[in-house]
């Protein structure tokens, strides 16, 4: 196949992307804003269900761009439409042209300080999964005093099926998440004490139950419905946490040395800019609507304009592959019919 | 503790405080419990800044006890605040300024409603033209009169002669501050500072030398809670709560409570000597009661105004404590004279006197 695409995002969906298009025979310029590629994945320490470490995935993936030209800390400004040209404008002042663009922009993190009741940027010990993540990889799981955490909280939906945050969504992923972590807590930690606070427990992709069943009958792991309500520290510097049991009918009041926030998945501002840019629909939930979403889930409005991963709807990287390499196939058969 | 995320989140939360001309509405309690307040605030905003206050004598109640004890329907609310505004308007005025926290969450609770829900403010256009024949505009600018002490805390702490320094060892005065559930926490956008970490009062404190302690019930309701304390049946319930409150600040020994809300004020400090009388219960350091003082008295008080004169004596809970670690003298014998130098009755059973 002959013709050029450009692909925006150098995350999973990127990389798959822009591989598997290049041994397509297309030329294909990758462009990531940061200075690496690699996005999120890059700082996970371990993958759910399996725990395959992280780093080998990113191993995969750069082999996937070897034969690609990538560009990386440049932004995607804006682009534009000429006939069946795109005009992709980036932040150095360079235009490039392309006849199909792929947008793999991914996702942001919720911002966890936004729900002030959590205190997250104001007490020391109250984290977010990313960070958690972190200090695996660091394999220095501690407390800001240096002290080793026995007692840990993980909080579900953070920013995710929440009015309040205008993110009606579920971001999918955080369950199984916080069972992962948790049980990595547990085997870091050894006699520490770990409890999960969730709405529900949203265990719907391969071998999760499997998970979250270890977790309870191996790793000992509290799982307690029921949000937490607010976060504040007594006189030790310990965190003390408000929530209601929702099974037993009781409100809780517990210390707990460490608070690890789910951080839900928003519509990236890279994202969003090109969407108001390239008047690309979004939907309810911000993320870029696909044309549909049975038949054409990788398909913009716009013709010639694709999507691949979590621009369009919070998933995981199985899914995130397979989406990014259906968008190749619909990417395919636009090239063949625009000739 | 990190200070930088709490200043993020402050610079969430500002609002727009009038500068003067303000129409200064009345709480149903706090001239009664603290009349030293509402005098201070009114002569330190009209003799010291200079500004313009006026108060409309046919100001009623917001009817929020009422309103808020089940007996006043929502309408008839709207209504008594829409008249409210009916005088402001009358009078030439254009900024509100609220001195009760209830009322505070009565104004902003009907704002809001008719910014949601335009036919309520249409209904209530009605009802009080059909009723009085009075029109009204919503205020241009709606303050407590704490944001405003809040606006000025700097001009105070310029002229501040006893700051919030224990003179004995040094240190800044441990304050407790509490906003009151109706300030902020139905709409944070409206108080200073937000409601999760609230800067009013906390702005103040500091401002004036002092320490804001952060307890674990830090959030929590006085205990008023309007229907736990007016059905009778229900006391002991307002009492639990308060209780409970003063129990999570006991380990940081605070030197003093700072209050938003009359209401507020009336059960942390009258609590305080239930809790002391049913139970033996104190809650300071060494064996002693938190004095509760309001934020014009504290401003006062700092300022160097004469505590009598603030009436910290009709407190429940005695301010003789804090009084001493200020370095603030004090003459006993002027504490129950009246200014012609009567003397009135002495209460028995003081606390911390």
């Amino acid at each position: 196949m002959t013709g050029s695409v450009i692909v925006v995002g150098g995350g999973t969906a990127g990389m798959e992307a822009a591989g598997q298009l290049a041994d397509e025979g297309f030329s294909v310029t990758l462009i990531e804003k940061e200075q690496e590629l690699g996005g999120h994945v890059r700082e996970w320490h371990h993958l759910f269900p399996d725990r395959r470490r992280s780093s080998e995935v990113m191993s995969y993936l750069k082999k996937r761009v070897e034969k690609v030209k990538v560009i990386t800390g440049t932004k995607v400004e804006s682009f534009h439409k000429k006939g069946r040209e795109f005009i992709v404008s980036t932040g150095n002042g360079n235009s490039i042209h392309c006849d199909a663009m792929l947008l793999t922009t991914g996702f942001d993190l919720f911002r966890s300080e936004r729900k002030e009741e959590y205190g997250y940027g104001i007490y020391e010990n109250v984290i977010t999964s990313a960070d958690l993540e972190m200090m695996f990889n660091k394999k220095n799981v501690r407390l800001k005093n240096g002290e080793k955490p026995e007692r840990i909280g993980l909080l579900h939906c953070v920013g995710s099926r929440d009015e309040k945050a205008g993110n009606l969504y579920c971001s999918k992923l955080c369950c199984v998440t916080a069972v992962k972590q948790a049980i990595e807590l547990r085997e870091t930690l050894g006699d520490s004490k770990v409890f999960c606070f969730y709405m529900d427990m949203r265990m719907g992709g391969a071998l999760y139950e499997e998970l979250y069943r270890e977790a309870q009958e191996k790793y000992g792991i509290g799982f307690i419905r029921g949000k937490i309500s607010e976060v504040s520290t007594n006189i030790n510097n310990r965190l003390v946490i408000k929530a209601e049991d929702t099974l037993a009918g009781r409100p809780l009041k517990m210390e707990l040395d460490m608070l690890v926030l789910m951080a839900g998945m928003e519509m990236s501002q890279a994202g969003a800019r090109l969407a108001e840019s390239g008047n690309l629909l979004t939907g309810e939930n911000r993320f870029f609507a696909p044309a549909d979403h049975h038949f054409g889930s990788n398909k913009s409005n716009v013709k010639g304009i694709f999507y691949a991963g979590t621009c369009t709807a919070p998933m995981n990287i199985t899914e995130t592959i397979s989406h990014a390499r259906s968008a190749v196939a619909d990417i395919v058969s636009y090239m063949k019919n625009s000739k | 503790m990190v200070n930088e995320g709490k200043k993020r989140v402050w610079s969430d939360y500002q609002k727009e405080i009038a500068d003067d001309h303000f129409f200064y509405v009345r709480s149903c309690i706090r001239q009664s419990f603290y009349p030293g307040s509402e005098q201070f605030f009114l002569n330190f905003l009209r003799n010291d800044l200079g500004k313009d206050v006026y108060e409309n004598p046919s100001h009623t109640t917001c009817t929020g006890i009422g309103y808020h004890g089940d007996i006043v329907p929502f309408s008839t609310t709207q209504t008594v605040v829409a008249r409210h505004f009916a005088l402001m308007k009358e009078s030439g005025y254009k900024n509100i300024a609220i001195s009760c926290v209830t009322s505070f969450g009565i104004y902003t609770e009907i704002l809001e409603t008719w910014k949601h829900f335009p036919e309520e403010l249409e209904k209530t256009r009605e009802y009080l033209f059909k009723a009085t024949g009075r029109e009204f505009d919503i205020p241009e600018n709606m303050a407590h009169t704490s944001d405003i002490i809040y606006k000025f805390r700097n001009e105070i702490a310029a002229k501040i002669k006893y700051p919030l320094i224990n003179k004995q060892t040094g240190k800044p005065l441990k304050v407790v501050e509490h906003i009151g559930c109706h300030y902020a926490k139905m709409f944070p956008k409206h108080g200073v500072g937000g409601a999760e970490f609230p800067r009013v009062l906390s702005g103040m404190a500091e401002a004036w030398g002092g320490e804001v302690v952060d307890y674990p019930e830090r959030r929590h309701c006085c205990g008023f809670g309007f229907r736990q304390y007016l059905v009778q049946a229900n006391r002991g319930y307002s009492l639990s709560n308060t209780v409970k409150k003063f129990e999570s600040m006991r380990p940081y020994e605070p030197d003093l409570v700072l209050t938003n809300c009359p209401g507020c004020n009336m059960f942390m400090d009258k609590w305080q000597y239930t809790a002391k009388e049913m139970e033996g219960m104190t809650f300071g350091s060494n064996g002693q009661s938190i004095p509760v003082l309001t934020y014009e008295e504290l401003a006062g008080l700092v300022l160097g105004y004469n505590p009598w004169d603030l009436g910290l004596q009709y407190h429940m809970v005695q301010s003789e404590p804090l009084l001493r670690k200020m370095g603030i003298e004090i003459n006993s014998e002027d504490k129950y004279r009246t200014k012609d130098g009567r003397q009135m009755p002495i209460p028995q059973n003081l606390i911390n006197a």
